[in-house]
Protein backbone atom coordinates (compact mmCIF):
# COMPACT_ATOMS: atom_id res chain seq x y z
CA UNK A 1 0.00 0.00 0.00
CA UNK A 2 2.83 2.35 0.90
CA UNK A 3 4.37 1.75 -2.52
CA UNK A 4 1.13 2.66 -4.24
CA UNK A 5 0.79 5.79 -2.15
CA UNK A 6 4.35 6.87 -2.96
CA UNK A 7 3.69 6.35 -6.69
CA UNK A 8 0.50 8.40 -6.53
CA UNK A 9 2.28 11.21 -4.66
CA UNK A 10 5.09 11.25 -7.23
CA UNK A 11 2.56 11.37 -10.07
CA UNK A 12 0.71 14.26 -8.40
CA UNK A 13 3.95 16.19 -7.90
CA UNK A 14 4.95 15.52 -11.50
CA UNK A 15 1.56 16.72 -12.74
CA UNK A 16 1.75 19.86 -10.56
CA UNK A 17 5.23 20.59 -11.90
CA UNK A 18 3.84 20.22 -15.43
CA UNK A 19 1.14 22.81 -14.76
CA UNK A 20 3.75 25.18 -13.34
CA UNK A 21 6.04 24.78 -16.37
CA UNK A 22 3.10 25.34 -18.67
CA UNK A 23 2.06 28.48 -16.80
CA UNK A 24 5.67 29.70 -16.86
CA UNK A 25 5.81 29.29 -20.66
CA UNK A 26 2.52 31.21 -21.02
CA UNK A 27 3.88 34.01 -18.83
CA UNK A 28 7.12 34.17 -20.86
CA UNK A 29 5.11 34.38 -24.12
CA UNK A 30 3.00 37.18 -22.63
CA UNK A 31 5.97 39.06 -21.17
CA UNK A 32 8.01 38.85 -24.39
CA UNK A 33 4.96 40.01 -26.35
CA UNK A 34 4.63 43.05 -24.07
CA UNK A 35 8.34 43.85 -24.52
CA UNK A 36 7.96 43.76 -28.32
CA UNK A 37 4.89 46.02 -28.14
CA UNK A 38 6.65 48.40 -25.77
CA UNK A 39 9.53 48.72 -28.25
CA UNK A 40 7.17 49.35 -31.16
CA UNK A 41 3.43 48.66 -31.43
CA UNK A 42 3.93 47.62 -35.07
CA UNK A 43 5.54 44.42 -33.82
CA UNK A 44 1.95 43.20 -33.46
CA UNK A 45 2.50 41.92 -37.01
CA UNK A 46 5.30 39.62 -35.81
CA UNK A 47 3.41 38.66 -32.67
CA UNK A 48 0.38 37.46 -34.67
CA UNK A 49 2.67 34.90 -36.27
CA UNK A 50 4.01 33.90 -32.84
CA UNK A 51 0.58 33.58 -31.23
CA UNK A 52 -0.84 31.55 -34.10
CA UNK A 53 2.29 29.40 -33.81
CA UNK A 54 1.38 28.70 -30.17
CA UNK A 55 -2.15 27.72 -31.25
CA UNK A 56 -0.80 25.49 -34.03
CA UNK A 57 1.58 23.87 -31.53
CA UNK A 58 -1.27 23.10 -29.14
CA UNK A 59 -3.41 21.53 -31.87
CA UNK A 60 -0.48 19.64 -33.42
CA UNK A 61 0.46 18.12 -30.07
CA UNK A 62 -3.15 17.44 -29.11
CA UNK A 63 -3.84 15.54 -32.33
CA UNK A 64 -0.29 14.11 -32.70
CA UNK A 65 -0.70 15.76 -36.08
CA UNK A 66 1.99 14.70 -38.51
CA UNK A 67 1.79 14.58 -42.29
CA UNK A 68 4.64 12.09 -42.38
CA UNK A 69 2.40 9.81 -40.38
CA UNK A 70 -0.43 10.29 -42.90
CA UNK A 71 1.68 8.56 -45.54
CA UNK A 72 4.09 6.50 -43.47
CA UNK A 73 1.63 4.75 -41.17
CA UNK A 74 -0.54 3.73 -44.11
CA UNK A 75 2.38 1.89 -45.69
CA UNK A 76 4.14 0.82 -42.50
CA UNK A 77 1.27 -0.53 -40.40
CA UNK A 78 -1.93 0.18 -42.39
CA UNK A 79 -3.11 2.99 -40.10
CA UNK A 80 -5.11 5.76 -41.88
CA UNK A 81 -6.08 7.97 -38.91
CA UNK A 82 -3.62 10.77 -39.76
CA UNK A 83 -4.49 10.77 -43.47
CA UNK A 84 -8.11 11.28 -42.40
CA UNK A 85 -7.16 14.19 -40.11
CA UNK A 86 -5.13 15.92 -42.83
CA UNK A 87 -7.97 15.58 -45.37
CA UNK A 88 -10.47 17.03 -42.89
CA UNK A 89 -8.16 20.02 -42.36
CA UNK A 90 -7.80 20.49 -46.12
CA UNK A 91 -11.58 20.56 -46.68
CA UNK A 92 -12.15 23.14 -43.94
CA UNK A 93 -9.21 25.35 -44.81
CA UNK A 94 -10.15 25.36 -48.51
CA UNK A 95 -13.64 26.73 -47.74
CA UNK A 96 -12.30 29.38 -45.35
CA UNK A 97 -9.56 30.31 -47.80
CA UNK A 98 -12.16 30.96 -50.55
CA UNK A 99 -13.97 33.45 -48.32
CA UNK A 100 -10.69 35.12 -47.36
CA UNK A 101 -9.75 35.44 -51.01
CA UNK A 102 -13.11 37.03 -51.76
CA UNK A 103 -12.51 39.47 -48.91
CA UNK A 104 -9.23 40.44 -50.59
CA UNK A 105 -6.88 39.23 -47.84
CA UNK A 106 -5.57 36.05 -49.41
CA UNK A 107 -1.77 36.25 -49.68
CA UNK A 108 -1.33 32.96 -51.55
CA UNK A 109 0.64 32.86 -54.82
CA UNK A 110 0.35 29.84 -57.10
CA UNK A 111 3.50 27.75 -57.47
CA UNK A 112 5.09 27.15 -60.87
CA UNK A 113 4.29 23.64 -62.01
CA UNK A 114 7.01 21.36 -63.35
CA UNK A 115 9.02 18.19 -62.72
CA UNK A 116 10.71 19.86 -59.76
CA UNK A 117 7.49 19.59 -57.71
CA UNK A 118 7.38 15.79 -58.06
CA UNK A 119 11.12 15.37 -57.42
CA UNK A 120 11.10 17.81 -54.51
CA UNK A 121 8.14 15.96 -53.00
CA UNK A 122 9.88 12.63 -53.44
CA UNK A 123 13.06 13.78 -51.69
CA UNK A 124 10.98 15.43 -48.97
CA UNK A 125 8.94 12.22 -48.55
CA UNK A 126 12.08 10.15 -48.09
CA UNK A 127 13.36 12.64 -45.51
CA UNK A 128 10.19 12.96 -43.47
CA UNK A 129 9.88 9.21 -43.01
CA UNK A 130 13.57 8.77 -42.14
CA UNK A 131 13.50 11.62 -39.63
CA UNK A 132 10.35 10.35 -37.93
CA UNK A 133 8.15 13.33 -38.72
CA UNK A 134 7.37 16.16 -41.11
CA UNK A 135 8.66 19.70 -40.67
CA UNK A 136 5.74 20.73 -38.43
CA UNK A 137 5.78 17.60 -36.31
CA UNK A 138 9.52 17.97 -35.72
CA UNK A 139 8.67 21.30 -34.09
CA UNK A 140 5.90 19.97 -31.87
CA UNK A 141 7.95 16.92 -30.92
CA UNK A 142 10.75 19.27 -29.89
CA UNK A 143 8.14 20.88 -27.65
CA UNK A 144 7.45 17.45 -26.12
CA UNK A 145 11.12 17.30 -25.10
CA UNK A 146 12.20 15.08 -27.99
CA UNK A 147 15.72 16.24 -28.82
CA UNK A 148 15.74 14.23 -32.06
CA UNK A 149 13.12 16.75 -33.23
CA UNK A 150 15.57 19.57 -32.46
CA UNK A 151 18.24 17.77 -34.50
CA UNK A 152 15.83 17.53 -37.44
CA UNK A 153 15.24 21.26 -37.12
CA UNK A 154 18.99 21.92 -37.11
CA UNK A 155 19.48 19.73 -40.17
CA UNK A 156 16.58 21.29 -42.12
CA UNK A 157 17.91 24.78 -41.37
CA UNK A 158 21.53 24.29 -42.40
CA UNK A 159 20.92 21.95 -45.34
CA UNK A 160 18.66 24.56 -46.93
CA UNK A 161 20.99 27.45 -46.16
CA UNK A 162 23.88 25.55 -47.75
CA UNK A 163 21.86 24.36 -50.74
CA UNK A 164 20.52 27.77 -51.80
CA UNK A 165 23.93 29.41 -51.59
CA UNK A 166 26.36 26.69 -52.70
CA UNK A 167 28.28 26.92 -55.95
CA UNK A 168 31.53 25.12 -56.71
CA UNK A 169 31.04 21.53 -57.84
CA UNK A 170 27.25 21.95 -57.82
CA UNK A 171 27.64 24.31 -60.80
CA UNK A 172 28.76 21.31 -62.84
CA UNK A 173 25.26 19.85 -62.47
CA UNK A 174 23.53 22.87 -64.00
CA UNK A 175 22.17 22.48 -67.57
CA UNK A 176 23.56 25.05 -69.99
CA UNK A 177 20.05 26.27 -70.80
CA UNK A 178 19.53 27.28 -67.17
CA UNK A 179 22.80 29.22 -67.11
CA UNK A 180 21.87 31.04 -70.32
CA UNK A 181 18.38 31.89 -69.06
CA UNK A 182 19.78 33.01 -65.68
CA UNK A 183 22.28 35.26 -67.47
CA UNK A 184 19.39 36.87 -69.36
CA UNK A 185 17.37 37.44 -66.21
CA UNK A 186 19.09 40.80 -65.68
CA UNK A 187 19.77 40.22 -62.02
CA UNK A 188 21.99 42.66 -60.09
CA UNK A 189 25.66 41.64 -60.13
CA UNK A 190 25.78 41.18 -56.35
CA UNK A 191 23.43 38.21 -56.64
CA UNK A 192 25.80 36.35 -59.02
CA UNK A 193 22.78 34.57 -60.53
CA UNK A 194 24.95 32.40 -62.80
CA UNK A 195 26.93 30.99 -59.88
CA UNK A 196 25.24 28.35 -57.75
CA UNK A 197 22.92 25.47 -58.61
CA UNK A 198 19.90 26.90 -56.84
CA UNK A 199 20.30 30.39 -58.32
CA UNK A 200 20.35 28.96 -61.83
CA UNK A 201 17.51 26.56 -61.02
CA UNK A 202 15.47 29.58 -59.87
CA UNK A 203 16.35 32.14 -62.55
CA UNK A 204 16.96 29.70 -65.40
CA UNK A 205 14.20 27.16 -64.79
CA UNK A 206 11.54 28.19 -62.26
CA UNK A 207 11.04 31.68 -63.63
CA UNK A 208 10.38 30.20 -67.07
CA UNK A 209 7.38 28.27 -65.69
CA UNK A 210 3.87 29.34 -64.89
CA UNK A 211 1.57 28.54 -62.04
CA UNK A 212 -2.10 29.28 -61.63
CA UNK A 213 -5.17 28.46 -59.63
CA UNK A 214 -8.27 26.68 -60.87
CA UNK A 215 -10.37 29.83 -60.41
CA UNK A 216 -8.07 31.84 -62.67
CA UNK A 217 -7.75 29.00 -65.17
CA UNK A 218 -11.51 28.50 -65.42
CA UNK A 219 -12.04 32.04 -66.70
CA UNK A 220 -15.29 32.34 -64.75
CA UNK A 221 -14.18 35.45 -62.97
CA UNK A 222 -12.68 36.34 -59.65
CA UNK A 223 -15.67 35.94 -57.37
CA UNK A 224 -16.70 33.96 -54.31
CA UNK A 225 -18.73 31.44 -56.29
CA UNK A 226 -15.76 30.60 -58.46
CA UNK A 227 -13.34 30.49 -55.51
CA UNK A 228 -15.68 28.08 -53.75
CA UNK A 229 -16.35 25.94 -56.81
CA UNK A 230 -13.09 25.89 -58.77
CA UNK A 231 -10.51 26.42 -56.02
CA UNK A 232 -12.17 24.83 -53.00
CA UNK A 233 -14.48 22.19 -54.42
CA UNK A 234 -12.72 20.99 -57.57
CA UNK A 235 -9.10 21.17 -56.41
CA UNK A 236 -9.38 20.51 -52.66
CA UNK A 237 -12.70 19.08 -51.50
CA UNK A 238 -13.52 16.65 -54.31
CA UNK A 239 -10.06 14.97 -54.36
CA UNK A 240 -10.09 14.85 -50.54
CA UNK A 241 -13.52 13.20 -50.51
CA UNK A 242 -12.38 10.68 -53.12
CA UNK A 243 -9.30 9.85 -51.01
CA UNK A 244 -11.46 9.53 -47.89
CA UNK A 245 -13.81 7.13 -49.66
CA UNK A 246 -10.84 5.09 -50.90
CA UNK A 247 -9.38 4.98 -47.37
CA UNK A 248 -12.74 3.80 -46.09
CA UNK A 249 -13.25 1.23 -48.84
CA UNK A 250 -9.82 -0.34 -48.72
CA UNK A 251 -8.92 0.10 -45.06
CA UNK A 252 -11.55 1.04 -42.49
CA UNK A 253 -14.69 -0.61 -43.93
CA UNK A 254 -13.76 -4.14 -42.90
CA UNK A 255 -13.12 -2.96 -39.35
CA UNK A 256 -16.46 -1.14 -39.21
CA UNK A 257 -18.35 -4.15 -40.55
CA UNK A 258 -16.67 -6.40 -37.98
CA UNK A 259 -17.54 -4.00 -35.17
CA UNK A 260 -21.10 -3.38 -36.40
CA UNK A 261 -22.29 -6.70 -37.82
CA UNK A 262 -25.59 -6.76 -39.67
CA UNK A 263 -28.12 -9.58 -39.37
CA UNK A 264 -27.49 -12.28 -41.97
CA UNK A 265 -30.61 -11.34 -43.94
CA UNK A 266 -29.73 -7.61 -44.15
CA UNK A 267 -27.98 -5.96 -47.04
CA UNK A 268 -25.45 -3.19 -46.56
CA UNK A 269 -27.27 0.09 -47.19
CA UNK A 270 -25.94 3.50 -48.22
CA UNK A 271 -26.85 4.84 -44.78
CA UNK A 272 -24.77 2.06 -43.21
CA UNK A 273 -21.79 3.05 -45.37
CA UNK A 274 -22.19 6.71 -44.40
CA UNK A 275 -22.25 5.68 -40.76
CA UNK A 276 -19.04 3.78 -41.39
CA UNK A 277 -17.38 6.80 -42.98
CA UNK A 278 -18.43 8.97 -40.04
CA UNK A 279 -17.01 6.34 -37.70
CA UNK A 280 -13.71 6.56 -39.60
CA UNK A 281 -13.69 10.35 -39.09
CA UNK A 282 -14.22 10.03 -35.37
CA UNK A 283 -12.17 6.91 -34.59
CA UNK A 284 -9.26 9.11 -33.60
CA UNK A 285 -11.06 11.95 -31.84
CA UNK A 286 -7.92 13.96 -31.06
CA UNK A 287 -6.71 13.88 -34.64
CA UNK A 288 -10.11 14.86 -36.04
CA UNK A 289 -10.44 17.78 -33.58
CA UNK A 290 -6.90 18.90 -34.44
CA UNK A 291 -7.79 18.77 -38.15
CA UNK A 292 -10.83 20.98 -37.56
CA UNK A 293 -8.88 23.38 -35.34
CA UNK A 294 -5.91 23.69 -37.66
CA UNK A 295 -8.17 24.23 -40.66
CA UNK A 296 -10.06 27.05 -38.94
CA UNK A 297 -7.07 28.77 -37.32
CA UNK A 298 -4.92 28.58 -40.47
CA UNK A 299 -7.72 30.48 -42.22
CA UNK A 300 -8.02 33.04 -39.43
CA UNK A 301 -4.25 33.53 -39.50
CA UNK A 302 -4.32 34.47 -43.18
CA UNK A 303 -7.28 36.78 -42.57
CA UNK A 304 -5.65 38.61 -39.66
CA UNK A 305 -2.30 39.03 -41.42
CA UNK A 306 -4.13 40.36 -44.48
CA UNK A 307 -5.99 42.87 -42.29
CA UNK A 308 -2.71 44.03 -40.75
CA UNK A 309 -1.11 44.45 -44.18
CA UNK A 310 -4.00 46.67 -45.18
CA UNK A 311 -3.82 48.57 -41.90
CA UNK A 312 -0.10 49.29 -42.30
CA UNK A 313 -0.40 49.66 -46.10
CA UNK A 314 2.34 47.12 -46.79
CA UNK A 315 2.76 44.03 -48.95
CA UNK A 316 5.58 42.54 -46.92
CA UNK A 317 6.86 42.68 -43.33
CA UNK A 318 10.22 43.89 -44.67
CA UNK A 319 8.64 47.26 -45.44
CA UNK A 320 7.47 47.54 -41.84
CA UNK A 321 10.90 46.53 -40.53
CA UNK A 322 12.50 49.21 -42.73
CA UNK A 323 10.03 51.80 -41.44
CA UNK A 324 10.97 50.80 -37.88
CA UNK A 325 14.65 51.20 -38.72
CA UNK A 326 15.62 47.53 -38.85
CA UNK A 327 17.26 47.26 -42.27
CA UNK A 328 19.90 44.65 -41.52
CA UNK A 329 19.12 41.30 -43.15
CA UNK A 330 16.53 42.66 -45.57
CA UNK A 331 16.78 41.54 -49.18
CA UNK A 332 17.76 44.07 -51.86
CA UNK A 333 14.02 44.64 -52.39
CA UNK A 334 13.61 45.47 -48.67
CA UNK A 335 11.64 42.25 -48.31
CA UNK A 336 11.78 39.29 -45.96
CA UNK A 337 10.03 35.95 -46.01
CA UNK A 338 6.43 36.72 -45.05
CA UNK A 339 3.92 34.21 -46.43
CA UNK A 340 1.02 35.41 -44.31
CA UNK A 341 -0.03 31.88 -43.48
CA UNK A 342 1.15 28.59 -41.92
CA UNK A 343 4.57 27.79 -43.35
CA UNK A 344 7.58 26.06 -41.91
CA UNK A 345 10.77 25.45 -43.86
CA UNK A 346 11.79 28.80 -45.35
CA UNK A 347 12.07 30.56 -41.99
CA UNK A 348 14.23 27.68 -40.79
CA UNK A 349 16.48 28.17 -43.84
CA UNK A 350 16.77 31.81 -42.76
CA UNK A 351 17.92 30.75 -39.29
CA UNK A 352 20.67 28.64 -40.83
CA UNK A 353 21.55 31.42 -43.26
CA UNK A 354 21.73 34.00 -40.47
CA UNK A 355 24.09 31.83 -38.41
CA UNK A 356 26.35 31.13 -41.41
CA UNK A 357 26.34 34.86 -42.23
CA UNK A 358 27.49 35.63 -38.68
CA UNK A 359 30.22 33.02 -39.11
CA UNK A 360 31.55 35.02 -42.04
CA UNK A 361 30.00 33.32 -45.06
CA UNK A 362 28.44 35.52 -47.72
CA UNK A 363 24.81 34.41 -47.61
CA UNK A 364 23.26 37.32 -49.49
CA UNK A 365 24.87 36.78 -52.90
CA UNK A 366 22.06 34.49 -54.00
CA UNK A 367 18.48 34.87 -55.16
CA UNK A 368 16.85 32.95 -52.32
CA UNK A 369 18.16 35.15 -49.51
CA UNK A 370 19.56 38.18 -51.35
CA UNK A 371 16.59 38.91 -53.62
CA UNK A 372 13.60 37.25 -52.03
CA UNK A 373 13.68 36.25 -48.39
CA UNK A 374 16.51 38.06 -46.62
CA UNK A 375 18.15 36.78 -43.47
CA UNK A 376 16.70 38.90 -40.66
CA UNK A 377 17.86 38.55 -37.08
CA UNK A 378 15.85 35.63 -35.64
CA UNK A 379 14.31 38.06 -33.14
CA UNK A 380 12.86 39.98 -36.12
CA UNK A 381 11.88 36.94 -38.16
CA UNK A 382 8.06 36.85 -38.02
CA UNK A 383 7.48 33.35 -39.51
CA UNK A 384 10.44 32.17 -37.41
CA UNK A 385 8.48 33.30 -34.36
CA UNK A 386 5.63 31.08 -35.60
CA UNK A 387 7.99 28.09 -35.54
CA UNK A 388 9.13 28.97 -32.02
CA UNK A 389 5.47 29.43 -31.08
CA UNK A 390 4.72 25.89 -32.27
CA UNK A 391 7.46 24.51 -30.01
CA UNK A 392 6.19 26.52 -27.03
CA UNK A 393 2.51 25.71 -27.65
CA UNK A 394 3.30 22.00 -27.83
CA UNK A 395 5.45 22.26 -24.68
CA UNK A 396 2.59 23.95 -22.81
CA UNK A 397 0.09 21.21 -23.65
CA UNK A 398 2.59 18.35 -23.17
CA UNK A 399 3.39 19.68 -19.68
CA UNK A 400 -0.31 19.95 -18.80
CA UNK A 401 -1.08 16.41 -19.98
CA UNK A 402 2.06 14.99 -18.38
CA UNK A 403 3.49 13.88 -21.72
CA UNK A 404 6.55 16.14 -21.63
CA UNK A 405 9.77 14.19 -21.26
CA UNK A 406 13.36 15.01 -22.18
CA UNK A 407 14.38 12.33 -24.64
CA UNK A 408 17.98 11.89 -25.71
CA UNK A 409 18.14 10.14 -29.07
CA UNK A 410 20.20 7.00 -29.56
CA UNK A 411 22.80 6.74 -32.35
CA UNK A 412 20.36 5.33 -34.88
CA UNK A 413 17.84 8.09 -34.19
CA UNK A 414 20.53 10.79 -34.45
CA UNK A 415 21.64 9.55 -37.88
CA UNK A 416 18.06 9.26 -39.12
CA UNK A 417 17.23 12.74 -37.81
CA UNK A 418 20.23 14.37 -39.49
CA UNK A 419 19.88 12.51 -42.80
CA UNK A 420 16.09 12.87 -42.85
CA UNK A 421 16.27 16.55 -41.93
CA UNK A 422 18.80 17.23 -44.70
CA UNK A 423 16.63 15.43 -47.26
CA UNK A 424 13.60 17.42 -46.14
CA UNK A 425 15.65 20.61 -46.47
CA UNK A 426 16.75 19.80 -50.03
CA UNK A 427 13.32 18.50 -51.03
CA UNK A 428 11.54 21.55 -49.70
CA UNK A 429 13.76 23.90 -51.69
CA UNK A 430 13.42 21.96 -54.95
CA UNK A 431 9.68 21.48 -54.43
CA UNK A 432 9.23 25.08 -53.20
CA UNK A 433 7.99 24.23 -49.74
CA UNK A 434 7.31 21.47 -47.26
CA UNK A 435 4.19 19.42 -46.65
CA UNK A 436 2.54 22.66 -45.52
CA UNK A 437 3.79 25.28 -48.00
CA UNK A 438 3.98 23.04 -51.06
CA UNK A 439 1.01 20.79 -50.31
CA UNK A 440 -1.48 21.96 -47.69
CA UNK A 441 -1.40 25.67 -48.60
CA UNK A 442 -1.45 25.02 -52.35
CA UNK A 443 -4.28 22.51 -52.73
CA UNK A 444 -6.47 24.55 -50.40
CA UNK A 445 -6.01 27.60 -52.62
CA UNK A 446 -6.88 25.95 -55.92
CA UNK A 447 -3.31 25.18 -57.01
CA UNK A 448 -3.01 21.58 -58.23
CA UNK A 449 0.79 21.59 -57.83
CA UNK A 450 0.17 20.49 -54.23
CA UNK A 451 -1.29 17.17 -55.36
CA UNK A 452 1.81 16.62 -57.51
CA UNK A 453 3.94 17.32 -54.42
CA UNK A 454 1.81 14.82 -52.47
CA UNK A 455 2.34 12.23 -55.21
CA UNK A 456 6.10 12.76 -54.86
CA UNK A 457 5.88 12.58 -51.04
CA UNK A 458 3.88 9.36 -51.32
CA UNK A 459 6.44 7.72 -53.61
CA UNK A 460 9.32 8.87 -51.40
CA UNK A 461 7.47 7.85 -48.25
CA UNK A 462 6.70 4.41 -49.66
CA UNK A 463 10.36 3.69 -50.45
CA UNK A 464 11.53 5.12 -47.13
CA UNK A 465 9.12 2.83 -45.25
CA UNK A 466 10.41 -0.13 -47.25
CA UNK A 467 13.98 0.86 -46.39
CA UNK A 468 13.26 1.28 -42.66
CA UNK A 469 11.39 -2.02 -42.46
CA UNK A 470 14.23 -3.77 -44.31
CA UNK A 471 16.72 -2.18 -41.88
CA UNK A 472 14.72 -3.31 -38.85
CA UNK A 473 14.31 -6.84 -40.28
CA UNK A 474 18.04 -7.05 -41.00
CA UNK A 475 18.91 -5.95 -37.48
CA UNK A 476 16.49 -8.45 -35.99
CA UNK A 477 17.72 -11.27 -38.20
CA UNK A 478 21.24 -10.76 -36.82
CA UNK A 479 20.20 -10.95 -33.22
CA UNK A 480 17.51 -13.29 -32.04
CA UNK A 481 14.08 -14.78 -32.50
CA UNK A 482 12.08 -11.55 -32.38
CA UNK B 1 13.15 -16.04 -25.51
CA UNK B 2 14.50 -12.49 -25.39
CA UNK B 3 16.23 -9.88 -27.44
CA UNK B 4 18.38 -6.88 -26.75
CA UNK B 5 19.06 -4.59 -29.64
CA UNK B 6 21.58 -1.78 -29.28
CA UNK B 7 20.62 -1.58 -25.59
CA UNK B 8 17.39 0.10 -26.65
CA UNK B 9 14.74 -2.34 -27.85
CA UNK B 10 14.00 -5.12 -25.42
CA UNK B 11 11.47 -7.84 -26.24
CA UNK B 12 11.29 -10.58 -23.66
CA UNK B 13 8.97 -13.11 -22.09
CA UNK B 14 7.68 -12.13 -18.67
CA UNK B 15 5.86 -15.34 -17.80
CA UNK B 16 3.75 -18.08 -19.38
CA UNK B 17 3.88 -16.74 -22.91
CA UNK B 18 3.21 -13.11 -21.92
CA UNK B 19 5.78 -10.66 -23.28
CA UNK B 20 7.05 -7.13 -22.76
CA UNK B 21 8.46 -4.78 -25.36
CA UNK B 22 10.54 -1.79 -24.28
CA UNK B 23 10.99 0.72 -27.11
CA UNK B 24 11.77 3.80 -25.05
CA UNK B 25 13.99 6.22 -26.92
CA UNK B 26 12.52 5.39 -30.29
CA UNK B 27 10.12 7.54 -32.30
CA UNK B 28 7.91 7.01 -35.32
CA UNK B 29 7.61 4.64 -37.06
CA UNK B 30 9.90 2.31 -35.10
CA UNK B 31 7.61 2.03 -32.09
CA UNK B 32 4.56 0.95 -34.08
CA UNK B 33 6.58 -1.35 -36.36
CA UNK B 34 8.20 -3.13 -33.40
CA UNK B 35 4.80 -3.40 -31.69
CA UNK B 36 3.23 -4.93 -34.79
CA UNK B 37 6.11 -7.41 -35.13
CA UNK B 38 5.96 -8.33 -31.44
CA UNK B 39 2.20 -8.95 -31.62
CA UNK B 40 2.78 -11.32 -34.54
CA UNK B 41 5.21 -13.29 -32.39
CA UNK B 42 2.96 -13.99 -29.42
CA UNK B 43 0.16 -16.51 -29.14
CA UNK B 44 -3.55 -15.73 -29.17
CA UNK B 45 -4.85 -14.93 -25.69
CA UNK B 46 -1.42 -13.88 -24.42
CA UNK B 47 -0.51 -10.32 -23.55
CA UNK B 48 2.12 -7.87 -24.69
CA UNK B 49 3.14 -4.94 -22.49
CA UNK B 50 4.61 -2.12 -24.56
CA UNK B 51 6.71 0.59 -22.88
CA UNK B 52 7.30 3.67 -25.05
CA UNK B 53 7.85 7.41 -24.71
CA UNK B 54 6.82 8.74 -28.10
CA UNK B 55 3.22 10.00 -27.55
CA UNK B 56 2.20 9.99 -31.22
CA UNK B 57 2.94 6.27 -31.54
CA UNK B 58 0.10 5.65 -29.09
CA UNK B 59 -2.46 6.76 -31.67
CA UNK B 60 -1.13 4.27 -34.20
CA UNK B 61 -0.96 1.43 -31.67
CA UNK B 62 -4.58 2.11 -30.70
CA UNK B 63 -5.62 1.83 -34.34
CA UNK B 64 -3.52 -1.28 -34.85
CA UNK B 65 -5.47 -2.95 -32.05
CA UNK B 66 -8.80 -1.71 -33.44
CA UNK B 67 -7.94 -3.15 -36.84
CA UNK B 68 -6.71 -6.50 -35.55
CA UNK B 69 -9.30 -6.93 -32.81
CA UNK B 70 -6.59 -7.17 -30.15
CA UNK B 71 -7.67 -5.91 -26.71
CA UNK B 72 -5.81 -2.84 -25.47
CA UNK B 73 -6.84 -3.51 -21.88
CA UNK B 74 -4.52 -1.30 -19.81
CA UNK B 75 -2.97 2.11 -20.36
CA UNK B 76 -0.68 3.77 -17.86
CA UNK B 77 1.27 6.98 -18.29
CA UNK B 78 3.92 8.29 -15.91
CA UNK B 79 5.90 11.45 -16.70
CA UNK B 80 5.87 10.90 -20.45
CA UNK B 81 6.47 7.14 -20.35
CA UNK B 82 3.55 5.01 -21.54
CA UNK B 83 2.99 1.42 -20.45
CA UNK B 84 0.23 -0.22 -22.44
CA UNK B 85 -0.94 -3.82 -22.27
CA UNK B 86 -2.49 -5.63 -25.22
CA UNK B 87 -4.11 -9.07 -25.24
CA UNK B 88 -3.83 -10.72 -28.62
CA UNK B 89 -7.15 -11.78 -30.15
Amino acid sequence: MQGLSTTATTATKSRRRGYLFSAAIAIVVLAVSLVYLAVDARFIYLLVYAWFGVVYGIFLQYGRFCMASAIRDLFAVGVPRMAVGVLIAIILYAVISAFIQDAGFNSFHAHPLGWHVLIGGLIFGLGMVFSGGCASSSLYKTGEGNLAGALVLFSISFSQAWFVSAGGWLNNLVPEAWTAAAANAQMPDELSATDGWFDQFTAGYLWELNGTTAATLSGWGENLGNYLFANAFVVAILPSLILLVLLYRFNYRKIFIRQHPLPASSRISFAYELKGIWSMFTQSRNTAIAGVGLGIFAGLHMLLTGELREHYNIFNFGELLAEMGYTSGLSIQDSVFDPGYWYITTQEAQWGGWVLDKLGFNMMDNIFFGLENGIPNPLLNAPGMMSIGIILGAAMLANITGEFKWKWPNTETVILALVGGALMGLGSRIGMGCNIGAFFATVTNGDISGWVFLAGMTIGGYFAVKAIKAWIDWQLSRTADF
Amino acid sequence: MGLKLKESVVFEEIENGNFSLDVRGYGCPHVQIYTEKALKKIDSGKSLTVVFDNPSSGESITYLCTASGDDLFARDEQAGTFTWSIRKA
